[in-house]
C-alpha cells in the first residue's frame, strides 16, 4: 500500500507542485490568485504557451529535440499576417498564408534537420536569427496595427474577447456553464466506455479506486474553471480557450492514438531499432518540425490577435516558455517521454507563477529567477527519480 | 594450498524488494585464476561490485578479508589503493583521447594539475609493453580494434598496481584470435604472481584458464569446483549452474519437410559505408529453402551481420551489388519497409541497441514493425494491439507480469523473445536471426531452439548466424562457412564438426 501511494506521487508529482504552488499563492495574495478575472487571464494571457509547447512536445519526443526559432517564427508569421491584412487582403486568405508560413519554415527547418542531418539546436537557432531579421524586414522595423473585426473576435482579439452568452444569463454566464457542463459529460462517457471495452476483451484496466479518483477531481477541477469563467462579470469563455482546446485534443488524439504518434515516441526511445522495424525515421523528424511550424503560425495568429498589433519585438522567450512547459510537464530531455496532460501541468504551473508573483507585486527581474529555479527543479526531480527506479 | 587472499564472507545484499547476494561466500588463493559462473542475474556482478567498493560498506551484509584484514570500502578508489581493480565488461575508455591519456584519466602524472606529458606517456608505453601490445600510448583509442581496446583496459589496471584484477566477460567483444591472446595473456599474469577473478558466459574459456571455478545461482554459491583435482567439462558446469543435467542443449526437430528454395542470394558484394574501397562482403552466394535452419558461421568480423544488413533492405553498406531472389522472383529492396513486405526479418544481434525501444512497454515494441496489423488508416487499436502482445508472450512464455512492463526491465533473455515477437507478427517467410542465444543464459536458450523449430516446423526459412560452433552445428541444416567477407565452404551439418569448420577458415586463410 505504502509503495502503491508513493507511486502515485511519484506519477503525479507536477500535479502535487501545482497544487501546492496555488496554495501558496493563495494565502500569499489574500486569495486574488482565485478570482474569476485572474483565472480568466491565465488562460488568455498564456494562450500561446499552450499552443506552442504541444508543437515542441513532438520535438522533444523525437529526441529531446527543441526547436529554438519559435519564438522568432511567431513574431515573423505574425509581421506578415498583419502586413497583408493592413493591405486590406481577406482575412481567411490572410489567416491560411500565416499558417502555411509557419509549414513552410517548419518545412524549412525539417528537412535540414531530417534529411542533412544538422543538429536541431543548430538548425533552428540559425532560424531564431534569420526568421527575427526577417520580421524586422517584412515590418520595417514598425508596429503595425491589426484591426479587422472579424479577425480579433475569432482569435481573441484585445485583452476582452469572449463567446457570447447565447442564454442572456447578465452576470452569470450560462453558456459557460452549459459548455463546461458537457465537456465533463463526455470526459466521463469516454473514459467508462473506453473501460466498459477494455474490460469485455479480457484486458487490464487500472483499479476502480483509482479511477474513481481521477474522475471525480477532473470533473471538479472542470467544472470549478467553467464556473469562475462564468462568473466572470458574466463575460464567459475567453476565445483562446477554443483554440487551446481544440490544439490539445487535436494533439492529445495525435500522439496516442495514432501511429505517426507512436513514431515520434518510437524514434525518441530508440532511432536505429525504429528504422529497422521499416519505419523511415526522417519522416518522422520532418513531421514533428511541420507541426511545430503549423503550431507557430497559429502561435503568431493568436498574438497579434491579442496584440491588435504585431511589432518586430513579439514572441522573445516563447520557445523557452514552450520548451519549459514541456520539461516541467515530465518531458524527457532524452526524447521518447511526455505527454499532453504534462505540457497542460507545464504551462498552467508556469502561469500561476507568473501571475501570482505579478499580483504579489515582485519585479519582473525576481520573476525569471524564479522561473529558472522552477524548471531545474523539475529536471532535478526528473533524473533524481529515475536514477532512483535504476 | 597457498595463501588465501581474499575472502568474501556470509554476503547478503538486498535491493528493494529483492534479494541479489543470499549468504554468498568466496575464497580466492594468491596467485590463481579464479572463475565466477552463473546464469543471467545469479549475482556475479552485484558480487564484484560489493568487492569493488561500488556499493559500500554499510549497504550489504558480511565481511571482506582481504589479505588479512577486514575491508570497509567506501567508494571505487578504496578498493583500488588496495590493488582490487576491476575491468567491465563495457569498456570505459574515452574514444577520442590517446591511449595514454586514457591509462591514467583520473589519476594523471604531473604535479599540482599540470600534466607531465612525456612521464604519461613513457609510464603509458611501459604497460603496453607488459600487455603485448606495439602501438604507441600516442595513438588514439578509436583507432584501435576492441581487441587492443580490452589490452589497454588491462594496461590500465596494471598502471594502478593492481594485485587482485577482475575481468568482467572480458572476451564477450572480442573474436576468436583476441580471445584466445587475451587468455594466454591471463595465464602468463598468473605467472608473474597476479590474481584475478574471470567472469564469463563461455565456458570454454572457463575451463582454459581457471584454477577453480565458483558457481553461482540465484544468488548464493552453489559449489566451487577446483579444476587440478577434478576432471571439469563443460556439462559439469552447466550442471551447477542450472542446477538439473542438461542432456539435450539442442531440442530435436522432427517430422520437418524441407521444400523448395525459398530464398537466394546471387553473387553479392558490399562495400564499407565509409570506406568506400572496403569490400565487406565479397561476391556471396547462398540458398535458403523452406523449412530450413541454415546456419552461418564465422568469427566476429567475417561480415556476417553485413551481409545480413544489406539483404535487409539495404540498411547496412554502400554500393550494394547482386541478386537476391525471394520465392524465386528477383526483387530489389531499397529499405527495410520494402524488406518487410517482401516476408523478410531481421532480428538483430544488438536487441537493446537496433532492437528494441527499451523505454517503451512489451506491448509498444511487439507491434512497432508491423503498425499496419494494429491499426486502420493511421489509428491504433489499443484494444487489438493488446491482445497481440499477449498472444506472443504466451506463445514464446516471455516471462513478465504484464505487457505494460517496459522492456529495459526484463533479462536478456526475454528481452529475445519480445524481438522475436517483434518480428513473428510482421509474418515473415524468411527470418535471419543474428546471434539469437548472445548473452542469454542455457535455460533460455534452450527456449529459443524451441522457438527456431517451431518456426520451421510453420513452413518459414531461418537464417541462424552464430559464432557458437555447438550451436551452428546443434541446430542448422545446413551451415556456410564464413571468413573475410566471402563464404568458404559449405556443409549439411550431419557432415560437420568443430575441426572441419575451422579446418576450412584456416585454409581459406592461407590462401591468401
Amino acid at each position: 500500500m505504502n509503495l502503491k501511494v508513493l507511486d502515485v506521487l511519484k506519477k503525479y508529482t507536477m500535479v502535487f507542485a501545482l497544487v501546492a504552488v496555488m496554495i501558496f499563492f493563495f494565502f500569499q495574495t489574500d486569495g486574488k490568485i482565485l478570482y474569476s478575472q485572474n483565472i480568466n487571464n491565465l488562460i488568455s494571457q498564456n494562450a500561446y504557451v499552450f499552443v506552442l509547447a504541444a508543437g515542441m512536445l513532438l520535438c522533444i519526443l523525437t529526441g529531446g529535440n527543441i526547436d529554438l526559432a519559435v519564438g522568432s517564427v511567431v513574431c515573423f508569421v505574425g509581421g506578415i499576417g498583419a502586413v497583408i491584412m493592413d493591405r486590406s487582403i481577406n482575412i481567411w486568405v490572410a489567416v491560411a498564408i500565416m499558417l502555411v508560413g509557419g509549414l513552410l519554415v517548419g518545412l524549412w527547418q525539417g528537412f535540414w534537420i531530417a534529411y542533412v542531418k544538422v543538429p536541431p539546436f543548430i538548425a533552428t537557432l540559425a532560424g531564431m536569427y534569420a526568421f527575427r531579421g526577417f520580421s524586422n524586414v517584412v515590418m520595417k522595423g514598425l508596429t503595425v496595427g491589426v484591426r479587422d473585426e472579424t479577425f480579433l473576435k475569432v482569435f481573441g482579439g484585445g485583452s476582452d474577447c469572449y463567446i457570447p452568452d447565447l442564454f442572456g444569463g447578465g452576470n452569470f454566464n450560462i453558456t459557460c456553464m452549459v459548455v463546461g457542463a458537457i465537456c465533463v459529460v463526455v470526459y466521463l462517457v469516454l473514459t467508462l466506455r473506453k473501460r466498459a471495452a477494455a474490460k469485455s476483451k479480457g484486458i487490464e484496466v487500472e483499479s476502480l479506486t483509482s479511477m474513481i479518483v481521477k474522475m471525480v477531481v477532473i470533473s471538479a477541477v472542470l467544472l470549478w474553471v467553467f464556473y469562475k469563467l462564468a462568473t466572470n462579470g458574466g463575460k464567459g469563455i475567453p476565445t483562446s480557450l477554443i483554440w487551446i482546446g481544440l490544439v490539445l485534443i487535436a494533439y492529445e488524439y495525435v500522439t496516442t492514438k495514432t501511429t505517426v504518434g507512436r513514431y515520434l515516441y518510437a524514434v525518441g526511445g530508440n532511432e536505429k531499432a525504429t528504422r529497422l522495424s521499416g519505419i523511415d525515421s526522417r519522416k518522422v523528424y520532418l513531421f514533428a518540425y511541420l507541426n511545430m511550424g503549423l503550431m507557430a503560425g497559429l502561435g503568431g495568429i493568436l498574438t497579434i490577435a491579442r496584440a491588435q498589433n504585431a511589432a518586430p519585438t513579439f514572441g522573445v522567450g516563447y520557445e523557452m516558455d514552450a520548451i519549459a512547459a514541456c520539461f516541467i510537464g515530465g518531458a524527457s530531455a532524452y526524447g521518447g517521454e511526455g505527454n499532453i496532460f504534462g505540457v497542460i501541468i507545464g504551462a498552467v504551473l508556469m502561469g500561476v507563477i507568473n501571475q501570482g508573483m505579478s499580483i504579489m507585486g515582485i519585479s519582473a527581474n525576481y520573476q525569471s529567477v524564479v522561473k529558472g529555479i522552477v524548471v531545474l527543479l523539475a529536471i532535478v526531480f526528473d533524473v533524481v527519480s529515475n536514477k532512483k527506479k535504476k | 594450498m597457498g595463501k588465501i587472499l581474499l575472502e568474501m564472507k556470509n554476503i547478503t545484499k538486498t535491493f528493494p524488494g529483492v534479494k541479489a547476494l543470499d549468504n554468498v561466500n568466496l575464497q580466492v588463493e594468491e596467485g590463481e585464476i579464479h572463475a565466477l559462473v552463473g546464469e543471467n542475474g545469479a549475482g556475479k556482478s552485484t558480487l564484484m561490485n560489493v568487492l569493488s567498493g561500488i556499493y559500500p560498506y554499510g549497504t550489504y551484509e558480511g565481511d571482506i578479508v582481504y589479505n588479512g584484514e577486514v575491508c570497509a570500502f567506501q567508494k571505487i578508489t578504496d578498493s583500488e589503493k588496495k590493488g582490487i581493480v576491476i575491468i567491465h565488461q563495457e569498456l570505459a575508455l574515452v574514444p577520442q583521447m590517446s591511449i595514454g591519456e586514457n591509462m591514467f584519466l583520473g589519476n594523471e602524472r604531473g604535479k599540482k594539475g599540470a600534466i607531465n606529458w612525456n612521464e604519461t606517456y613513457s609510464e603509458a608505453d611501459k604497460y603496453l609493453k607488459m600487455v603485448g601490445l606495439s602501438e604507441s600510448s600516442r595513438v588514439l583509442i578509436k583507432d584501435i580494434g576492441t581487441g587492443k581496446q580490452q589490452l589497454v583496459e588491462i594496461a590500465k589496471a596494471l598502471a594502478k598496481k593492481a594485485k587482485l584484477l577482475i575481468l568482467d566477460e572480458p572476451t564477450s567483444s572480442l573474436n576468436e584470435t583476441d580471445s584466445r591472446a587475451l587468455l594466454d595473456l591471463m595465464l602468463e599474469f598468473k605467472k608473474q604472481g597476479m590474481t584475478m577473478i574471470i567472469i564469463s558466459h563461455k565456458l570454454n574459456e572457463v575451463v582454459y584458464v581457471a584454477d577453480k571455478i565458483t558457481v553461482i545461482r540465484d544468488g548464493s554459491t552453489v559449489e566451487t569446483l577446483d579444476c587440478h583435482t577434478m576432471e571439469i567439462d563443460e556439462d559439469r558446469i552447466i550442471k551447477g549452474m542450472v542446477g538439473r543435467e542438461i542432456t539435450d542443449r539442442f531440442p530435436k526437430r522432427s517430422g520437418v519437410e524441407i521444400g523448395n528454395v525459398n530464398m537466394e542470394v546471387r553473387n553479392w558484394t558490399v562495400f564499407h559505408p565509409l570506406y568506400a574501397e572496403r569490400k565487406v562482403v565479397d561476391d556471396v552466394s547462398m540458398t535458403v529453402r523452406k523449412g530450413e535452419v541454415v546456419g552461418i558461421y564465422g568469427l566476429m568480423g567475417a561480415g556476417r551481420t553485413e551481409l545480413a544488413m544489406s539483404i535487409f533492405g539495404k540498411s547496412y553498406g554502400s554500393d550494394i551489388t547482386g541478386q537476391l531472389l525471394i520465392a524465386g522472383k528477383e526483387v530489389h529492396l531499397k529499405n527495410p519497409k520494402e524488406a518487410i513486405h517482401a516476408k523478410l526479418a531481421y532480428v538483430t544481434e544488438d536487441r537493446k541497441g537496433n532492437g528494441l525501444v527499451l523505454s517503451n512497454p512489451i506491448r509498444v515494441n511487439t507491434s512497432l514493425a508491423n503498425m499496419a496489423g494494429v491499426s486502420n488508416r493511421g489509428v491504433i487499436d489499443r484494444d487489438k494491439e493488446y491482445q497481440v502482445a499477449v498472444e506472443y508472450k504466451d506463445k514464446l512464455r516471455t516471462k513478465t507480469p504484464s505487457v505494460e512492463q517496459n522492456v529495459g526491465n526484463l533479462s536478456g533473455g526475454n528481452q529475445q523473445k519480445v524481438l522475436l515477437a517483434k518480428w513473428m507478427f510482421t509474418d515473415p517467410d524468411i527470418l535471419i536471426l543474428d546471434e539469437p542465444t548472445r548473452g542469454i543464459d542455457v535455460g533460455a536458450k534452450y527456449e529459443i531452439y524451441c522457438i527456431i523449430n517451431d518456426l520451421v516446423k510453420a513452413g518459414k526459412s531461418v537464417v541462424m548466424i552464430s559464432s557458437e560452433l555447438p550451436e551452428v552445428i546443434g541446430m542448422s541444416d545446413r551451415i556456410y562457412i564464413m571468413n573475410e567477407g566471402r563464404f568458404v565452404g559449405e556443409m549439411k551439418a550431419s557432415e560437420a564438426t568443430q575441426e572441419n569448420i575451422m579446418a576450412c577458415i584456416l585454409q581459406s586463410g592461407r590462401g591468401e
